[in-house]
C-alpha cells in the first residue's frame, strides 16, 4: 500500500523494504526539476530527517525519510535525469529503498484518499 | 495571499490574461505577477533564447523627470548616478544606477530620452521593489525646476528574442532600423507607445511602455503570433543570469559599488574624470586602484546549483566571498552562479570552491556573460 506524509513523499512499504520518493503534487508545485541529490547506500536516516535534496530551477527543496532506516538502494538514474522526477514521480522517479524494520512507524502517514483531501484543503 | 508587507498584491493591467493564461501568480514586489504558465521554466526560457518571449513587467516603476531644457535635467540625475546623461542624444538609452552617499547601489534604473516629449524630459524606469524610495530619493534632490511624474497609469511589456523584431515588424511598428539601447515613440494598435530596444535576457528584444487601458490588447495581438509565448518570473531570472545581468536586491544592493559589480563600462569617460556624483571619491580610487572585491560568474564541474547566500571559498577553505545569484542555465544545461570575491581571485579560470551544505562543490570564475548576447548593436 502507497502511504504519504504532510511533507509530500510517497512510501511503498513491501515486506522489510521501503521505497520512497516525492509525489505528483510535490513535483507539479516544484516545477522543472534540475538536479536530485539521493542518500547513499548504508546511511541510516531518521523518521522525517532529511533523505535527499530535489533542486527545481528556482529553488532547492530538502526530502525528508517517511520511515526510519538504512539505505539499501538508492536511484542512480537521478543523477543523470533529473527530470524523470518530473515524468515518473511515483514511479521511476523514486529516490531510495530503505531496509525497515518489522513494526515501522506509520502511524502519521495518510493513505491516497486522506492524502488527496489533504491536498485539496491547501 | 499577501506579500511579507502584509498588503493584498497588485494586479498588474493584465492580470486577467495571466489567469485565463493559467499562471502561477505570485507576489512579488506588492503585484501578483506571473512566475510561470503551465509550460514551465525550462521551455519558457528556451522559447524565449530561440524565438520571442513576452513578458509583463508592468511592476517596474516608470516615470518622467522634467525640467525646463535637456541641459537642466541632465545635470539634475547626474548628480545622483554615474553615467553621463548630458551627452545622451534623442532616442537613445542608458542603464545607470542610482547611487548612495558612499557609492553603494540604491537602485539601478533605465534612463531614455524620449524624442516626442518636449526637450528637458527624460523617461525613467525603476525596480518595482524600489520604486517608492527611488522616487522620494530623486523627488527630495530636485531643483524648483525639475519635477519627477511617476506615470501609474502605464504597462510595460517586454518581447524578448531572435524573433521579436519579425514579431514588432508583423504588427506594423517601425523598428527594423532600431539598435541596441535605441528608444522611439510610436503608435501600435492605434495606441501611443514608447519603445526601446532593450530588455533583461540577454537577447534582442523590447520594451513597450503602453497606456494601461491598451495593454491587453497589445498583450493579445503579441500572442496571437506563433512566434511569441507568455514567460514568466521564473525564466525572466534564469535568462538575466545567464545574461551575466544584475538583480537588485541579490548582486547589486546599497553594500555593493558599481566598480565593485563590475558595472564600470557604465560610468562614461567625463563622469569618471570630473566625479560630481554621489560615492564619486570612493568611486574614482576604485577605478583607479580596484576595488576590494569584484563580482564574477562561476561555473561548476557537476549539476548541482548553488544558490544565493553560498560561500565561496579558495582551494585552501579560506571563505573569500559569497554566491550572490545562482541557478541552473537551462541553455547551459550546467549550473551557473555570480558573487562577489576578493579581487585577487576574480580573473576568468580562478579555481574556486562553492560551499552547498557543508560541500565544497569545484566552481571556476567566467567570464561574464554565460551566454553571448544577442543584441542588435
Amino acid at each position: 500500500m502507497k502511504l504519504y506524509t504532510k511533507d509530500h513523499e510517497w512510501v511503498v512499504i513491501d515486506g522489510d523494504t521501503a521505497t520512497f520518493g516525492i509525489t505528483d503534487h510535490a513535483q507539479s508545485q516544484l516545477g522543472d526539476i534540475v538536479f536530485v541529490e539521493v542518500p547513499e547506500v548504508g546511511r541510516e536516516l531518521d523518521k522525517g530527517g532529511e533523505a535527499a535534496v530535489v533542486e527545481s530551477v528556482k529553488a532547492a527543496s530538502e526530502v525528508y525519510a517517511p520511515v526510519a532506516g538504512e539505505v539499501i538502494a538508492a536511484n542512480t538514474r537521478l543523477a543523470d535525469d533529473p527530470g524523470l522526477v518530473n515524468l515518473e514521480p511515483e514511479s521511476g522517479g523514486w529516490f531510495a529503498k530503505l531496509k525497515v524494520s518489522a513494526g515501522a512507524d506509520t502511524s502519521e502517514l495518510m493513505d491516497e484518499a486522506a492524502y488527496r483531501a489533504f491536498v485539496a484543503s491547501l | 495571499m499577501s506579500d511579507s508587507t502584509g498588503a493584498a498584491p497588485l494586479p498588474t493591467p493584465l492580470h486577467d490574461a495571466h489567469v485565463a493564461l493559467g499562471a502561477r501568480m505570485v507576489p512579488f514586489a506588492g503585484y501578483a505577477m506571473p512566475v510561470q504558465y503551465p509550460a514551465g521554466i525550462l521551455a519558457e526560457h528556451t522559447w524565449t533564447r530561440e524565438h520571442a518571449g513576452l513578458f509583463d513587467v508592468s511592476h517596474m516603476g516608470q516615470a518622467f523627470l522634467v525640467g525646463p531644457d535637456h541641459a537642466t535635467t541632465a545635470k539634475t540625475l547626474e548628480a545622483l548616478v554615474p553615467a553621463a546623461i548630458v551627452e545622451l542624444a534623442p532616442g537613445r538609452q542608458r542603464y545607470s544606477q542610482l547611487l548612495a552617499p558612499d557609492g553603494g547601489i540604491l537602485d539601478d534604473l533605465m534612463v531614455s530620452r524620449p524624442t516626442d516629449a518636449p526637450d528637458g524630459w527624460l523617461f525613467l524606469v525603476v525596480n518595482a521593489a524600489c520604486k517608492d524610495a527611488d522616487y522620494a530619493h530623486i523627488a527630495a534632490h530636485l531643483p524648483a525646476s525639475v519635477s519627477l511624474r511617476p506615470l501609474d497609469d502605464r504597462a510595460l511589456l517586454a518581447l524578448q528574442g531572435p524573433e521579436a523584431e519579425a514579431v514588432m515588424v508583423a504588427l506594423g511598428a517601425p523598428v527594423a532600423d532600431m539598435k541596441f539601447m535605441d528608444a522611439a515613440p510610436m503608435t501600435l494598435l492605434g495606441s501611443e507607445v514608447h519603445v526601446s530596444r532593450s530588455g533583461y535576457t540577454g537577447e534582442d528584444g523590447f520594451e513597450i511602455s503602453v497606456p494601461a487601458d491598451a495593454a491587453a490588447r497589445l498583450w493579445d495581438a503579441l500572442l496571437a503570433d506563433v512566434r511569441v509565448k507568455p514567460i514568466g518570473l521564473g525564466a525572466r531570472d534564469s535568462l538575466r543570469l545567464e545574461g551575466g545581468l544584475c538583480l537588485y536586491g541579490h548582486d547589486i544592493d546599497v553594500t555593493t559599488s558599481p566598480v565593485e559589480a563590475a558595472l564600470e563600462w557604465s560610468i562614461q569617460k567625463r563622469r569618471r574624470v570630473e566625479g560630481g556624483f554621489p560615492g564619486a571619491a570612493r568611486i574614482q580610487a576604485e577605478l583607479a586602484n580596484g576595488p576590494a572585491r569584484r563580482r564574477v560568474g562561476l561555473t561548476f564541474e557537476g549539476r548541482q546549483p548553488a544558490r544565493e547566500g553560498a560561500e565561496i571559498a579558495d582551494r585552501q577553505g579560506r571563505i573569500v566571498g559569497r554566491v550572490t545569484s545562482g541557478g541552473f542555465g537551462p541553455t547551459l544545461q550546467a549550473p551557473v552562479a555570480m558573487g562577489y570575491v576578493e579581487a585577487a581571485l576574480a580573473a576568468p579560470g580562478t579555481e574556486l570552491d562553492v560551499l552547498v551544505r557543508g560541500k565544497p562543490l569545484p566552481a571556476r570564475v567566467a567570464s561574464l556573460p554565460f551566454v553571448p548576447a544577442g543584441f542588435r548593436r
